[in-house]
């Protein structure tokens, strides 16, 4: 089908410009590396955006016999210097409780456990997104800036019921949440 | 005729056959999903879909390609008969019958566990069997690429091995190492918990066993696609290779860089920390080099042939490419498919960017655009220039050809383009249906109803495929010549030692791989608690 063409019309080997190109080929694959990697020097560090590193194990079978994720303490509660920290269980097929409320402009620390197999979570249109393993802890900070409502899907596929598995969070101003929080009572839109 | 011509075409022919069966599952997939399909589908039948899908297409059709490829590349650059056919045969028998082990098994309904296994989550044991002796056949063909060019090394000492052969035993060796991490799994932890001989397992060790072969099985299907841009399409083009040792050297780099990075699949688990992550980030980010290198190397091979054949000015040589040459025309449709997913892919490299993608449709719309797309455009393109050599008849109509492999890159554009972008508004992959209703997502129906259209013609493009692998089949026999590979301008130089052999590549991504995985891997052994029992995938059980 093809024929291989004389070598006569070949460019001579060393010839100027093959060798320019060359190098600002070289230039440009190490200016890709070198931004790549400045990129994520500079989200991470400058912003401190940590993906869920903790490497923090949990009994997954005995979540409900007790301890931090005991179902007292799922939901939202509010520390005196106004940050919030959720506890969520992940489960076939639904996430405990189905629906978050946090503050708007604090920080905000998720903290989830499986009861029995992979799931994930992501909060749309936001930058939290992490998986939830059983045996492991899933620790992620944040913080929302404007009240809205979120949706947060589970995105691992988790079994035959796993794309009913939806919950929601809401962003509320500080001063319209629930007093309870404050008391060290876990709450949630239902509260 | 190609020596071992029954052997390449079995392999070919299973491949396409599996390949034309089960895009028709991912086509329904996304119209079932889609706003198109007027109600929610039954989803103990789409994941049933998708894990026979992901199977088939990840396992059994890019692995066939691979080792028949392999075969012919051996036979014909090697230029003398393949040592040991009768263990290819073996191994092609080891594929078949684990293809149709697990096939079965994910069509009796208790294997929807996707094909990326999930423990604690437990299938059929059938299943997992099925895809051991699928992975235990392509150790075959590795074992044969090693021993045929071992032996070709040994009667022609000095020479340089063939770009060709060497691009294929590294990516055998890159193979072998890949999937020792899938066979772990599926050995160690699934098939004894599904046998019942056990009743816990490490889900977190599990995903990093598991993330160990799903990136880098992405260069395995790869490397014949780049083992085609560097030694076929130059010739088809008509000029000659840029450069033989650029090849050579992109060709070390995956082989030591694709599987150690793989940890990048975990940048959003909780099981494993910051700094093993940061540093499959860079790794990651290094991995770029053989590819730009490829990209760069095969655009200005591309570029002499233009100028050979009269191309003037700056542009002037694309327009002079015999773009009627299925051969050439898919390498460009393959390099532009590639350079947009490789930009999606830099995204996901960055621990920190990911957060905003991981787990998405756009992770399902990059390795689509990668696999689907770049690469499996080369399978289609390597199976018109082997036809004739394999079956003695010409090829049935290079113009259908390119009609096909046009119709292949718009499908996959209009299927993956979307895909990002639903991604991007945080659509999360594999659900059986959305709730269109729901005014928070409703914005992503329409898109979702495009790239269903893109699905259709994907089965177009196979149909098309299918078609004319048969007809050219049929017909006149006509004197085809041998299967020649492209020359290169720097043939003639010396080439170092290192870059005419792979084991010190081979033991280089060995060592790489305990840095990034041996401490990831080694703490599963001493952490509390990290062991769960297992959920059958089967309701109620």
């Amino acid at each position: 089908m093809a024929e291989i063409s004389g070598t006569a019309k070949l460019p001579p080997s060393g010839d100027k410009h093959g060798e320019a190109g060359e190098r600002l080929w070289v230039i440009f694959v190490t200016a890709v590396i070198v931004l790549l990697v400045a990129m994520v020097v500079y989200t991470s560090v400058h912003w401190g955006f940590h993906p869920p590193s903790q490497v923090e194990t949990i009994d997954s079978t005995s979540l409900h016999k007790g301890g931090e994720f005991s179902e007292a303490n799922l939901g939202t509660v509010i520390a005196p210097d106004g940050s919030a920290l959720v506890r969520v269980v992940a489960q076939q097929y639904a996430f405990i409780p189905n629906c978050l409320v946090v503050p708007a402009g604090k920080p905000v620390t998720f903290r989830l456990a499986s009861a029995d197999v992979v799931h994930g979570f992501i909060v749309q249109g936001t930058n939290v997104n992490a998986m939830v393993v059983p045996g492991y802890v899933t620790t992620v900070r944040t913080t929302f800036r404007d009240p809205g409502e979120h949706l947060m899907p589970c995105h691992e596929f988790c079994g035959i019921g796993h794309q009913a598995m939806w919950a929601r969070v809401r962003v509320v101003e500080p001063s319209s949440f629930p007093t309870d929080a404050a008391k060290q009572k876990a709450v949630n839109c239902a509260s | 005729m190609l020596r071992s011509s029954r052997l390449v075409l079995w392999h070919f022919w299973l491949a396409f056959i599996t390949f034309a069966g089960f895009i028709v599952l991912g086509a329904w997939q996304m119209w079932a999903r889609s706003p198109l399909h007027g109600g929610p589908a039954d989803p103990e039948l789409y994941y049933r879909s998708v894990t026979a899908h992901g199977t088939m297409l990840a396992y059994v059709f890019p692995t066939l390609i691979a080792m028949g490829f392999g075969y012919a590349v051996s036979v014909s650059a090697l230029d003398r008969p393949l040592r040991g056919e009768k263990l290819a045969w073996i191994g092609f028998a080891l594929v078949l019958v684990g293809a149709l082990m697990a096939v079965l098994a994910v069509a009796g309904g208790n294997s929807s566990v996707l094909y990326t296994f999930y423990p604690p989550l437990t299938g059929s044991p059938f299943y997992y069997l099925g895809v051991v002796l699928i992975v235990v056949g392509s150790w075959f063909w590795v074992g044969l690429m090693v021993h045929n060019m071992a032996a070709w090394k040994r009667d022609h000492p000095g020479k340089p091995v063939p770009l060709a052969m060497y691009g294929t035993v590294a990516n055998a060796l890159l193979w072998v190492w890949t999937s020792v991490g899938a066979a772990l799994v599926l050995l160690f932890q699934l098939l004894p918990m599904t046998l019942g001989w056990t009743s816990t397992v490490d889900a977190g060790l599990a995903r990093a066993l598991f993330s160990w072969t799903l990136h880098a099985i992405v260069y395995f299907w790869l490397f014949p696609a780049y083992i085609a841009y560097y030694t076929l399409a130059p010739r088809d083009a008509g000029g000659p290779l840029y450069s033989d040792r650029m090849g050579r050297v992109a060709f070390v780099l995956l082989l030591v860089l694709a599987m150690p990075i793989g940890l990048h699949h975990l940048f959003a688990d909780p099981n494993v920390g910051t700094g093993f992550k940061f540093l499959a980030s860079v790794f990651t980010a290094a991995v770029v080099i053989p590819t730009l290198l490829t990209v760069g190397g095969i655009t200005v091979s591309l570029e002499i042939a233009g100028r050979l054949r009269g191309g003037r000015g700056l542009l002037g040589w694309v327009r002079a490419l015999p773009w009627d040459r299925p051969m050439v025309l898919a390498t460009g449709l393959s390099l532009v498919m590639l350079g947009f997913g490789g930009a999606g892919g830099i995204i996901n490299m960055s621990y920190t960017l990911d957060s905003t993608v991981h787990n998405t449709q756009w992770i399902t719309g990059h390795f689509h655009l990668i696999f689907g797309g770049a690469v499996v455009i080369m399978y289609f393109a390597i199976a018109y220039e082997l036809w004739p050599h394999l079956t003695g008849h010409p090829l049935h109509s290079a113009k259908l050809a390119c009609v096909q492999l046009w119709l292949w890159t718009i499908g996959m554009i209009v299927v993956t383009f979307p895909w990002h972008a639903v991604g991007l508004m945080g659509q999360p992959r594999r659900m059986a249906y959305y709730d269109w209703s729901n005014p928070a997502i409703a914005a992503q129906g329409p898109l979702v109803s495009l790239s269903a259209i893109g699905g259709l013609i994907l089965l177009l493009s196979g149909a098309l495929l299918i078609v004319i692998l048969l007809r050219s089949q049929s017909g006149e026999k006509a004197e085809v010549g041998a299967l020649r590979y492209s020359r290169a301008l720097d043939d003639a130089a010396p080439l170092p030692r290192a870059l005419n052999s792979l084991g010190v590549w081979f033991g280089l991504m060995v060592a790489l791989t305990v840095v990034n995985y041996g401490y990831p891997i080694a703490q599963s052994f001493f952490l509390q608690h990290n062991q769960v029992p297992a959920h059958s995938v089967l309701i109620g059980k």
